[in-house]
C-alpha cells in the first residue's frame, strides 16, 4: 500500500486528481453547485492525498526520481526529484490546500451567480497542482514552466472579483512585477546554463564548480531578486499587499501561506544545495534582507486598516524571520559550522510551516469576517465576537501564534531562529558578530510589534461596541469554513505541542542536503522530549510548557472560584462613560491604536497628515462646515524606488524611438546590419 | 522535596508581592511628610476586594473574563522560571529566558485585550499606550539578558544566576551597562516612573491603570495582585541574575533560609530605589519615552560588544 503511494504513479495520480478537478470543473461552469462540488470534492482528495504522499515520503525518507514522457527539446525534460525538501513543501502546500479547499467549499458560495464558479475551480486546482510542480520539478525549464503555470492561475485569481477596478490594479501590478521577477530568475539559469550547458538541477549541481565566482554572484543576486520577489522580500514586495487582498479569502490563504514559500524553497534549493560552496557574503545580505524585511514588514503593518492589507504585510515579517534561519545558516555553512548551519536551516523550515498554519487560519478568519462585512475596513468592524464566537476564537488563537507567544507553534521555530543568532553572537568575531546583533535586535523588535499588531487586529475587529450597524446582521460563518479553521487553529496547539518531534523531522530534513549528510544539529532532542543546544545553551521543553500552564491556570482558576464569598453578586452595567452616553466614536480606532508607533517611526514609516476644512463662508472662515483629515503613509518604495525607474525607462523609450523611422528600407538595414554583426561576433 | 520547592516557589512571589507595594508607598509618604497607610495595607485591600460585588460592563466579552485569570497564572508561572532564593534548576526546562520574556508578553497581550475590550476610551488608548512601550521595551529586555546568557554560557536563566563572577574583573563593565538598561525595561514593564503613574486614575496620561478602569472586586483584585507580582518578578530577575549573591546552591533548609533572607532584603532595596525615583523625578513626555527604552536597548548592544 505505502510502495503504490511513494511511488511514481502516486505523484502521478496526485497531479491528475488536480488536473481532474480543473477540467471537470471549467466543463460544469453552467451549474455553479455542480462546478463548486467537483472541484473542491478533487482539490480536498487531492490535498488529502498529498499530505499523505509526503508524510509517508517523510516518514520512510525516500527520495524519488523520474520523468513523465518525452520532449522534442533535448534541454527541456519533464523531470522530477522528490527528495525530503520537495516532500517537505508538498506536505505544507496540501496541508494549506486542504484546509483551504474545506473552507472553499463553503466561502464560493457568495460568488454564486456573480461569478463563473466553474473558472474559479479551474484556476484553483491549476494552482495548487502547479504549486507542486514547482517545489518537485527538477529542470529549469520544466520549472519556468510551472512556475508560469503558478503565476498566471494566481493572477487570474487575484483579478478573480473583477468588478472592483482596484482588484484589476492589483493583479496588472502582481502580473508585472512577476513578470520581472521571472526575467531575472531566466536570467540567472541562463548564466548557469552557460557554463554547465545543462538545465538540469542535478548536473548544475555537479558542475557548480565550473562557474566563475563573479559570475555566481551575479547569479546570486538574480535570482535573489527573481525568487525575492515571489517571496516578497523588501524592497520587491509592493505586489503582495495589493495583490493577495484582492484575491478570494481562501485562495489569498494559499497564496500568502504557501505560494510564496516557492521563492524560500528555491532560494533554499540554490544557495544550500545546488549552488555550494558559496562565498560568505551571500549568507550576510540574506541575514540582512531577512533583518530589513522583517522589521520594515511589521511596521507596515501597523500602519494599515484593511484587514487583508495587514495580513499581507506580516507576511513579509514572517519571510524576514524565514530568510534569518536561512541567511545564517549560508553563513554559518561557509564559515565551516555545519552544526549551527543546520541549526539556522531547521529553524527556517520550521518557521515555514508555522507561517503556513497561522497565516492561512488567519486569512480564512478575515475571509470569513469580510464575507459578513463586505468589507475589508477594520474600522467598521468591532463587537464581532459576540455574533462569530468560532471565528473570533480561531483568529485570537491564529493571532497568538502569529505573536509567537508560547506554547504555540509560533514560539518554537522563533526560539529555533534566536539560538541559531544567539550563536552568531556567542561564536564569532567582532566583524561578524555586529550582523547577528542586528538581525537579533530586528527579530526582537519585531516579536514586540507584532504583539501590538495583533492587539490591533485583534481588538479593532472583534471587541468592544460595533462601529457599524453592518456588524448587527452578521452571523457565524457557514459549517465547511468553520471546521477548517477550527482545524488549523488546534494544529497550532498540536505543532506546539509536537515541536520536539517535527524539530527531529526537519534535522532528518536537512540531513538529506549533500552539506549536511553527516552533520547532527546544535540543537538536538533529548529522550525525554525536549529541546536542547549543545554544550547546554539554552533548552525548552513543549510538554512540559503545556504541563505547566494548564496546571498553574486550572489552580489559579479553581482557587479564585473558592474564594467566592456567599452573597457576592456579578452585576451587568454600563462601561464608564464619564457622564455622556458612550458611542462607538468614542472607542479606539485601529488607526489611533497604532497612531503612536507609527509617530515614533515616522522618519521611516513617512506619515503625512492632510485637513481639509470647508466653511460655510469662505470669506470669514469662522464656522466649518465640514472637516476632513486624511492620514496617510506614503509608499516610499513607489516614490524613490519604482516611480525613478519608470521614468528613467520611459526615457530611454523615447529616446530610442528615433530608430523607429517608419520607414521599410530603413528596418531592412537594420536587419541587414545585425546580421553582419552577428556573423561578425560569431566568426 | 523537589515538590515542595515548586509549591514554595509558586506561592512566594503572590505572598511578598503585595508587602513590596507597601513598603513602596509608606516610603513614599515619608517622603511626603505623610504617616501613610500601614505597609501591610495592600493585603486588606486583596481581601477586600475578594468580598466585594462585582460590575462588569454589558459590552463586556470573554476574553474581559477570562483575562485576570490568564495574566495572574503568567505571574505564578513566571515565579516558577525565575531563581528566587536559590540557583539549582529545579525548574530548568522552563527557565529559559525567551520563555520568560514571551510568556510575560502572552499576560501583557490578555492585558491589552482586556482593557478594550470593555470599548470605553480610557481603556483604549491605556491598551495602545501599553502596547507600544511593550513593543520598544522588547529589545532591551531581551538583549540584558542575552549580555548574561553569552557571559554565563547559558540562556537557562537559573544558570545565570549559579554563575557568581558577574561582578569581578572583566565582565564588570557590561553587566553594569546591561544592568541600567534591564532597569529601563524594569520601569517600563512594571508600570512605574518616568513610564506611567501608579497612584495616578482617570489621568488622561495613565496606561495600566486605564486598562483595568473597568475591573471590579474579584477580577480587579487578581489584576491588581498580578501588577504587583510583576513588579516582584521584575525586582527578583535584576537582584538575582545581575547580582547572584546569597543563593542557595543546595537542598539545605538553612541556605534556603538565608537565600529567602537576603531576597528579601533585596526586594526590600529595589522597593527603596523604586519609592526615591518615584518621589525624585516627574513622569516623561509619552513620546520622550522610546528615547529611553533605544537607550536601554543600545547600552544592552554595547555591552555585548564588550564581553570579547
Amino acid at each position: 500500500m505505502i510502495e503504490s503511494i511513494v511511488s511514481q504513479s502516486g505523484f502521478f495520480f496526485l497531479i491528475t486528481l488536480f488536473v481532474m478537478g480543473a477540467f471537470g470543473s471549467l466543463f460544469f461552469h453552467r451549474n455553479d453547485t455542480c462546478a463548486n462540488v467537483w472541484s473542491s470534492f478533487f482539490a480536498i482528495s487531492g490535498s488529502f492525498f498529498g499530505v499523505l504522499f509526503s508524510s509517508l515520503t517523510l516518514l520512510g525518507g525516500q527520495e524519488l526520481f523520474f520523468t513523465f514522457g518525452k520532449t522534442p527539446f533535448f534541454i527541456l525534460a519533464f523531470s522530477l526529484h522528490i527528495d525530503m525538501l520537495s516532500s517537505f513543501f508538498i506536505f505544507v502546500i496540501s496541508l494549506i490546500g486542504l484546509f483551504c479547499s474545506i473552507y472553499g467549499f463553503g466561502y464560493v458560495k457568495h460568488f454564486y451567480g456573480k461569478y463563473s464558479i466553474g473558472a474559479l475551480g479551474f484556476l484553483y486546482n491549476i494552482l495548487l497542482g502547479s504549486l507542486l510542480l514547482v517545489v518537485t520539478s527538477s529542470n529549469a525549464l520544466f520549472f519556468l514552466i510551472a512556475w508560469e503555470l503558478m503565476s498566471i492561475s494566481s493572477y487570474f485569481l487575484v483579478v478573480y472579483d473583477r468588478n472592483d477596478p482596484k482588484n484589476v490594479k492589483a493583479g496588472s501590478l502582481y502580473l508585472i512585477m512577476t513578470y520581472v521577477g521571472t526575467a531575472f530568475i531566466i536570467l540567472a539559469f541562463l548564466l548557469a546554463y552557460k557554463y554547465t550547458a545543462s538545465f538540469d538541477f542535478a548536473v548544475l549541481k555537479a558542475s557548480a564548480h565550473l562557474i566563475p565566482s563573479s559570475v555566481k554572484d551575479l547569479i546570486f543576486i538574480f535570482a535573489m531578486i527573481g525568487f525575492g520577489t515571489k517571496a516578497g522580500i523588501i524592497p520587491f514586495h509592493i505586489w503582495l499587499p495589493a495583490a493577495h487582498p484582492a484575491a478570494p479569502s481562501h485562495v489569498s490563504a494559499i497564496m500568502s501561506g504557501v505560494m510564496i514559500k516557492t521563492g524560500i524553497y528555491m532560494i533554499i534549493r540554490l544557495f544550500l544545495d545546488v549552488l555550494q560552496p558559496i562565498p560568505l557574503w551571500w549568507g550576510e545580505a540574506v541575514l540582512i534582507i531577512g533583518a530589513v524585511s522583517s522589521l520594515l514588514g511589521v511596521l507596515y503593518a501597523m500602519t494599515e486598516h484593511d484587514i487583508k492589507r495587514l495580513l499581507a504585510y506580516h507576511s513579509i515579517e514572517n519571510i524576514g524571520i524565514i530568510l534569518l534561519g536561512i541567511g545564517s545558516a549560508m553563513t554559518f555553512y561557509t564559515l565551516g559550522m555545519p552544526t549551527l548551519a543546520l541549526l539556522g536551516l531547521i529553524a527556517g523550515l520550521f518557521h515555514t510551516l508555522n507561517h503556513a498554519l497561522f497565516k492561512s487560519l488567519l486569512f480564512l478568519g478575515a475571509g470569513s469576517v469580510i464575507d459578513q462585512m463586505h468589507t475589508k475596513n477594520m474600522e467598521e468592524y468591532g463587537g464581532l465576537i459576540k455574533y462569530m464566537p468560532v471565528t473570533a476564537f480561531t483568529f485570537l488563537v491564529g493571532s497568538m501564534a502569529i505573536s509567537a507567544l508560547p506554547p504555540l507553534n509560533g514560539f518554537f521555530s522563533e526560539w529555533l531562529t534566536y539560538q541559531a543568532l544567539f550563536q552568531g553572537i556567542n561564536q564569532l568575531s567582532f566583524s561578524l558578530q555586529w550582523i547577528f546583533i542586528l538581525a537579533t535586535a530586528s527579530l526582537a523588535f519585531t516579536g514586540g510589534l507584532a504583539l501590538t499588531c495583533f492587539v490591533k487586529a485583534f481588538s479593532a475587529i472583534f471587541l468592544a461596541r460595533p462601529r457599524s450597524v453592518e456588524v448587527m446582521h452578521t452571523k457565524e460563518s457557514s459549517i465547511p469554513m468553520q471546521i477548517s479553521m477550527a482545524v488549523l487553529a488546534s494544529l497550532t496547539f498540536i505543532v506546539g505541542f509536537f515541536s520536539s518531534f517535527l524539530t527531529h523531522m526537519f534535522e532528518k530534513i536537512g540531513q538529506s542536503f549533500t552539506i549536511f549528510q553527516t552533520t547532527s544539529s546544535f540543537v538536538s532532542v533529548s529522550s525525554d522530549q525536549h529541546l536542547q543546544s549543545a554544550s547546554g545553551f539554552s533548552f525548552v521543553s513543549a510538554p512540559g510548557l503545556f504541563l505547566l500552564f494548564g496546571i498553574v491556570l486550572l489552580c489559579v482558576f479553581l482557587g479564585t472560584r473558592l474564594l467566592r464569598y456567599r452573597k457576592q453578586k456579578i452585576a451587568c452595567g454600563n462601561t464608564w462613560d464619564c457622564g455622556t452616553t458612550l458611542s462607538p466614536r468614542m472607542e479606539i480606532t485601529a488607526t489611533g491604536f497604532a497612531r503612536s508607533i507609527v509617530l515614533i517611526f515616522k522618519n521611516v514609516l513617512k506619515p503625512s497628515i492632510q485637513q481639509d476644512v470647508e466653511y460655510h463662508d469662505a470669506e470669514s472662515r469662522y464656522i466649518p462646515k465640514s472637516r476632513a483629515v486624511t492620514m496617510r503613509v506614503e509608499n516610499m518604495y513607489d516614490i524613490y524606488f519604482y516611480r525613478p525607474l519608470q521614468k528613467m525607462i520611459d526615457g530611454i523609450s523615447l529616446k530610442s524611438k528615433v530608430i523607429q523611422g517608419g520607414n521599410v528600407n530603413v528596418y531592412i538595414s537594420y536587419i541587414f546590419l545585425a546580421l553582419i554583426v552577428a556573423l561578425f561576433i560569431v566568426l | 522535596m523537589t515538590l515542595f520547592m515548586w509549591i514554595l516557589q509558586a506561592l512566594f512571589i503572590p505572598v511578598v508581592s503585595p508587602l513590596c507595594i507597601g513598603v513602596i508607598k509608606k516610603v513614599k509618604a515619608h517622603l511626603q511628610n505623610r504617616q501613610g497607610a500601614s505597609i501591610f495595607q495592600p493585603y486588606r485591600d486583596l481581601w477586600k476586594l475578594f468580598h466585594k460585588d462585582e460590575v462588569i460592563s454589558k459590552d463586556a466579552s470573554w476574553i474581559f473574563l477570562f483575562a485576570p485569570f490568564i495574566v495572574f497564572a503568567v505571574t505564578v508561572i513566571i515565579g516558577l522560571c525565575i531563581p528566587l532564593f536559590s540557583s539549582f534548576g529545579q525548574s530548568s526546562f522552563f527557565g529559559d529566558m525567551l520563555v520568560i520574556i514571551y510568556t510575560l508578553a502572552l499576560a501583557t497581550f490578555f492585558l491589552a485585550l482586556a482593557g478594550i475590550d470593555v470599548g470605553s476610551a480610557f481603556g483604549g488608548f491605556g491598551s495602545s499606550r501599553e502596547m507600544t512601550l511593550s513593543a520598544l521595551a522588547e529589545g532591551g529586555f531581551i538583549f540584558s539578558l542575552l549580555t548574561l546568557s553569552l557571559i554565563a554560557g547559558t540562556t537557562n536563566v537559573f544558570g545565570i544566576a549559579s554563575h557568581a563572577s558577574f561582578l569581578s574583573g572583566q565582565y564588570l563593565i557590561p553587566v553594569l551597562l546591561a544592568f541600567v538598561g534591564f532597569f529601563i525595561v524594569l520601569l517600563a514593564e512594571t508600570a512605574r516612573f518616568p513610564f506611567d503613574n501608579p497612584a495616578t486614575h482617570l489621568e488622561l496620561t495613565m496606561i495600566h491603570e486605564a486598562m483595568i478602569l473597568e475591573y471590579s472586586g474579584k477580577r480587579l483584585a487578581l489584576m491588581e495582585w498580578a501588577s504587583s507580582n510583576k513588579l516582584v518578578i521584575f525586582f527578583a530577575l535584576g537582584a538575582n541574575l545581575f547580582f547572584p549573591v546569597g543563593l542557595a546552591s543546595d537542598m539545605h533548609i538553612g541556605a534556603l533560609f538565608l537565600g529567602m533572607l537576603l531576597l528579601l532584603c533585596k526586594l526590600l532595596g529595589f522597593s527603596l530605589v523604586i519609592a526615591l525615583i518615584e518621589s525624585s523625578m516627574a513622569k516623561f513626555r509619552f513620546f520622550r519615552l522610546p528615547d529611553l527604552l533605544l537607550a536601554s536597548f543600545i547600552f544592552n548592544a554595547v555591552a555585548i560588544g564588550l564581553i570579547h
